[in-house]
């Protein structure tokens, strides 16, 4: 899906998220957040978007990753709101 | 920081989660390990170093431990996971259950390793013996996790 990118000045009718990368993907960026403004109504598919766009290696984070909002897993449908933090959480390994 | 109720940067201590389930009316008690293993198939593997999303592991075994404490009302689990580098042979996780009949305390502990799995926000880097590192994902069907899917483990990712 493709979006316009809020201009700096129209902070109004943008929301401001950061995006936090972990292991493999803060690793491919070469960083750990990536502070987007975006639409209204953007969801994390659309910040995934994004990230894919700006960061370095960004195309080789996948267009579905794990995601999280608010400490919890999310859909990549899921609604951002102005000030949320989202979590791109490349495949797990834990145990 | 990775010291809290569930993370730790030192030896897992299965005693001290032991002590946490103990109680004389739960009559079953299972203790799952999970070790870093460098079996023929791993390759020089000599550790294997752990980071996590530490916030969100937190938050995540609040849920995946409360989700068990509802399915086996009158047990008790705990858990905890060890971060950093982890040597060949270490703990890198600890799970007790201890229920009032054996069937549930292997179900609980069952339930919670697979859903650690599933959902738990942690990486993993093999370090080789010449010192190189190479990020590790889990295999998937490695291990089947057809009970915990049955059991329904609402939360996961997807």
């Amino acid at each position: 899906m493709q979006f316009r990118v809020a201009p700096q000045t129209d902070s109004l009718t943008a929301i401001k998220v950061t995006v936090r990368l972990f292991a493999q993907y803060a690793e491919l960026a070469g960083t750990e957040s990536v502070s987007l403004e975006l639409p209204p109504g953007a969801t994390v598919a659309d910040a995934v978007a994004a990230v894919r766009r700006q960061a370095r290696n960004g195309e080789q984070i996948p267009t579905r990753p794990l995601a999280a909002v608010k400490l919890a897993h999310v859909l990549p449908n899921h609604a951002l709101a102005d000030g949320d933090q989202v979590a791109l959480l490349p495949p797990l390994a834990g145990g | 920081m990775a010291e809290g109720r569930y993370l730790t940067r030192r030896p897992i201590e299965p005693e001290a989660l032991l002590a946490a389930v103990n109680h004389p009316g739960l009559g079953g008690t299972v203790l799952f390990l999970g070790t870093v293993r460098c079996g023929p198939d791993d390759g020089p593997v000599t550790a294997i170093e752990y980071t996590a999303y530490e916030e969100m592991v937190a938050a995540e075994f609040d849920r995946i431990l409360g989700e068990a404490r509802q399915r086996w009302p009158g047990g008790r689990v705990a858990a905890c996971h060890r971060l950093g580098t982890v040597p060949a042979g270490e703990a890198s996780i600890a799970i007790a259950a201890a229920m009032p009949h054996r069937a549930d305390a292997f179900a609980a502990c069952r339930y919670v390793i697979e859903e650690v799995k599933r959902r738990l926000p942690v990486w993993k880097q093999e370090v080789m013996d010449d010192g190189t590192r190479r990020w590790r994902e889990a295999q998937a069907g490695a291990e089947p996790a057809e009970e915990a899917e049955e059991a329904g483990g609402a939360g996961g990712p997807r």
